[in-house]
């Protein structure tokens, strides 16, 4: 080939590749400006937030639904919904009025009827909408625009169960729609907020479509948490299901082919830091948790000693360091509640947080262990938490322990921790995971901390009396100060019997484009306020 | 050549009934719980028993199989357990990225490939014979998502020509549908280029060293000639028996692919759904490139007597 030909060839080449790069996206020109592109933490598949306690259908949740009560950024219940409210003298009557100017999506006003009913459904299905319905007599609506809860005897969190941020908030629906079986999922999706949401473009595992609810009047406030003002300043909010591979994912940021990466892999973390296109915006001042759970119902660890060996052999610093390895993402933290949070503290924790593992060899070698095999379940498809098994059963073998670490997908641990059987029946003693902060910041919500046994209990069923009736105190408190040395009281305990263990705390990364701006403390993943430049 | 296609067509009931028991048992036997998954992570056993009732999931195995052949048989895929729509819904909403994806690349392999065997075979032993015959044992060695990123830095990221990921219908207009496809055409079609340009090269390498080549030589007929009517033209039955091979394997294998360029299509779709224990999703999705296998290799085997006349049934 001469080469003139060769350049011919080069050029053609060239000019095909031009041509087709030149194409015109039809679909994806529209007002890019007012297009807000998200990539979730996720697939969305479940539609029903009160059905799942999915993260990704609370978040969706979010941006349909709206709140009575929100959770502000410095943790405190502020209203959302509700306009004023009150309590009668002896704490079992609240009234509450809601705030003028509510309207559903298919354009009727919201009522107290509708919010009671949401209510109702809501406490089926939630822990502490659970907690709350066991103190309540009865609801109603007395007038349009208010509803009222009578109570049996005094509560002391009406205002968190009915303002809590995490799963299962209480979005509000129309009755019609709320009045569904708790159990069965709804099938129209409309809410009261600030976004409206695009069913027909709804395409699972490719993508969801929000649009701009302009009727939405948002408070008056700035937003901070799930509280305050949720103003819109974009159009239409699509999420990216389909964008699921990290480095794609930030492949495609960097491009600029969307907007925000929700949860941004550790791995990237300082590729995002050092582009000067790309932000890591700060929006959660509460952070996650990771916890190792024992099964409580089988040997080895149906007996407390060993249970407290583990606690004493497992300190924080190895799991955090082998999991998320960037020391400015993730802090020690001795409190079975978040830390910074109301009721993070340290009381009880001197087993773990002042334990090493002379002392869990000790512990182990006293309790009687008769050599009994661990069963640690390790998922082998879920980065967020993959590392932690490793990490769990080297330090199980360093204090004694035998370990059999079964490595299996996610599913197959969810469906597995399920089970009640022993170990040789497919059954299991340990699994780690993680959990949101709002998820376990008080004795409540904290489902490790329900110690009602097999009937009722989170899986691994632990049990403890004494447990259940320091919770129990704690729902009826009223008083803050008596409320936080009750906290501490039950905390104490938990560590004591050895509920689960708290491996540490780390902050989940966003990423996001330079051009993105409006960011706040949410402390999930709330997509009101946000500009795009 | 009638009674063959009929006897074809009708032997595909059985292997759809197999895969369809197989598949329907074999999910029963697999670890996991659809239901734990449904329920999310702070769920306790009482809610996922009840989630498990209304999935029907807790009935007898045969119970369960005969509503869902019942229902199959009067075409109902079911509804899918994870995302509560009908499982023909979503495979309609899959199936275009994928065949779009498998349609362009064996385009792309095949218009490649085949002149690339053909001139290999031609040259044999020469430079281009061996540097094609390189580009194929690295076109099986190279893991897809490691060209596919190395395409995405260069072309996307350096170059700007191309996106990074996504999928427009083709609806949507031509120019966003082949621009978003090509990137992760030409990355899939790599490995099948290399094998499909090397059963080309052998096949045709065969072929040239018949008694007729040599007469159509002495005939005088130009080289590009003997080559496309004589040789290539014989040796077309094994070519098209590895290009209907790859077209089945192509449906279902852009799991990879699909995953580092964003795209809804099916791979995707039977990932999410053996994740998700989506029980009829799975099995839909299954009997789908079942029916797909079996298709394929009627239309390879029909092939055979238009590319060969000798062939009759």
């Amino acid at each position: 080939m001469n080469i003139a030909r060769k350049f011919a060839v080069i050029a053609a080449v060239t000019a095909s590749a031009a041509a087709i790069s030149g194409l015109s996206f039809n679909s994806a020109a529209q007002d890019d400006a007012k297009v807000l592109r998200i990539v979730p933490h996720s697939n969305l598949a479940i539609l029903d937030p009160i059905w799942t306690t999915a993260y990704m259908s609370r978040n969706h949740g979010y941006m349909i639904y709206d709140t009575p009560f929100g959770t502000d950024e410095k943790n405190q219940i502020k209203p959302q919904m509700v306009d004023t409210w009150s309590v009668s003298p002896d704490n079992r009557l609240w009234t509450f009025k809601l705030r003028p100017g509510l309207e559903f999506h298919d354009g009727k006003p919201v009522t107290g009827e509708d919010v009671v009913a949401s209510i109702a459904r809501w406490g089926k299905r939630d822990a502490m909408g659970s907690a709350l319905m066991t103190f309540v007599e009865r609801m109603d609506a007395p007038a349009p625009d208010t509803f009222r809860i009578f109570l049996r005897e005094q509560c002391g969190f009406v205002l968190e169960a009915l303002g809590k941020p995490s799963s299962n908030a209480l979005f509000i629906m129309p009755k019609r729609i709320a009045d569904t079986d708790a159990f069965k999922q709804i099938e129209e999706y409309i809410g009261s907020g600030p976004y409206i949401f695009k069913r027909d473009e709804f395409k699972p595992g490719d993508k969801a479509v929000y649009l701009k609810n302009t009727k939405y009047v948002p408070r008056k406030e700035a937003p901070s948490g799930t509280a305050g003002g949720k103003r819109v300043y974009v159009d239409r909010v699509e999420w990216n299901l389909a964008l699921r591979d990290g480095q794609a994912q930030v492949n495609a940021l960097q491009k600029g082919e969307v907007d925000i990466i929700e949860a941004l892999p550790f791995d990237h973390y300082e590729t995002v830091k050092k582009d000067p296109s790309l932000q890591i915006p700060k929006y959660s001042t509460v952070n996650l948790q990771y916890m190792a759970r024992f099964n409580h119902l089988h040997k080895p660890f149906d007996n407390v000693k060993v249970r407290r060996a583990v606690l004493a052999a497992f300190s924080q610093e190895p799991f955090l360091r082998a999991q998320v390895g960037v020391k400015e993402l993730y802090n020690v933290c001795p409190s079975m509640f978040t830390c910074g949070t109301p009721y993070g503290s340290p009381a009880g924790s001197d087993i773990q947080s002042k334990s090493n593992m002379k002392k869990a060899q000790e512990l182990l070698k006293a309790s009687g262990y008769d050599g009994t095999p661990v069963v640690v379940m390790k998922p082998t498809d879920l980065a967020a938490i993959q590392k932690l098994p490793d990490v769990a059963a080297q330090l199980l073998r360093q204090a004694g322990f035998k370990v059999d670490l079964q490595a299996m997908d996610w599913q197959t641990l969810v469906g597995r921790r399920a089970k009640k059987d022993p170990d040789d029946k497919g059954g299991w003693d340990m699994f780690l995971t993680a959990w949101q902060g709002h998820d376990i910041w008080n004795p409540i919500a904290n489902a490790a901390m329900d110690t009602r046994g097999e009937q009722s209990g989170w899986f691994g069923w632990a049990k403890d009396d004494k447990l259940v009736e320091l919770r129990n105190q704690f729902m009826r408190e009223t008083d803050d100060a008596k409320k936080k040395r009750l906290a501490d009281a039950i905390q104490t305990r938990a560590f004591e019997i050895g509920t689960h263990v708290p491996l540490g705390e780390y902050s989940q990364p966003m990423a996001a484009r330079k051009n993105i701006s409006g960011f706040f403390i949410t402390n999930g993943n709330l997509y009101w306020n946000l500009k795009k430049n | 050549m009638y009674a063959f296609l009929a006897r074809r067509l009708l032997a595909t009931i059985p292997v759809l009934a197999i895969v369809a028991v197989l598949v329907f048992l074999m999910l029963r036997l697999t670890p996991g719980d659809p239901a734990a998954i449904l329920a999310g992570d702070a769920a306790n056993t009482e809610q996922i028993a009840q989630i498990r009732a209304g999935l029907g999931l807790d009935r007898p195995v045969p119970v369960q199989f005969m509503i869902w052949l019942g229902n199959m048989l009067s075409g109902d895929l079911g509804e899918s357990f994870y995302y509560k729509m009908k499982v023909t819904a979503l495979i309609g909403q899959r199936i275009e990225p994928t065949l779009s994806l498998a349609a362009l690349t064996i385009a792309i392999a095949v218009l490649t490939a085949v002149p690339l065997g053909v001139l290999a075979a031609w040259r044999f032993g020469g430079w281009f014979d061996r540097a094609l015959m390189g580009f194929a044992v690295m076109g099986f060695s190279v893991p897809v998502f490691v060209l596919a990123y190395i395409l995405i830095w260069i072309v996307s990221l350096k170059l700007g020509w191309l996106p990074v990921q996504g999928y427009r219908r083709i609806a949507d207009g031509f120019g966003p549908w082949l621009q978003h496809l090509i990137l992760p055409s030409i990355t899939l079609s790599v490995i099948y280029i290399a094998l499909i340009a090397r059963v080309t090269r052998a096949s045709v390498l065969e072929t040239l060293g018949e008694d007729y080549i040599r007469t159509a030589r002495a005939k005088g007929l130009r080289e590009a000639r003997v080559l496309v009517r004589h040789a290539l033209a014989n040796a077309a039955v094994p070519i098209a028996t590895i290009i209907g091979i790859g077209i089945a394997l192509l449906i279902g294998g852009v799991v990879v692919t699909e995953s580092v360029y964003a795209i809804p299509g099916l791979g995707r779709l039977t990932v999410d759904a053996v994740l998700a224990r989506d029980f009829p999703t799975i099995q839909g999705v299954i009997l789908l490139f079942s029916l797909f296998y079996v298709l394929i290799n009627l239309l390879v085997d029909l092939s055979y007597v238009i590319l060969d006349p000798r062939i009759r049934y």
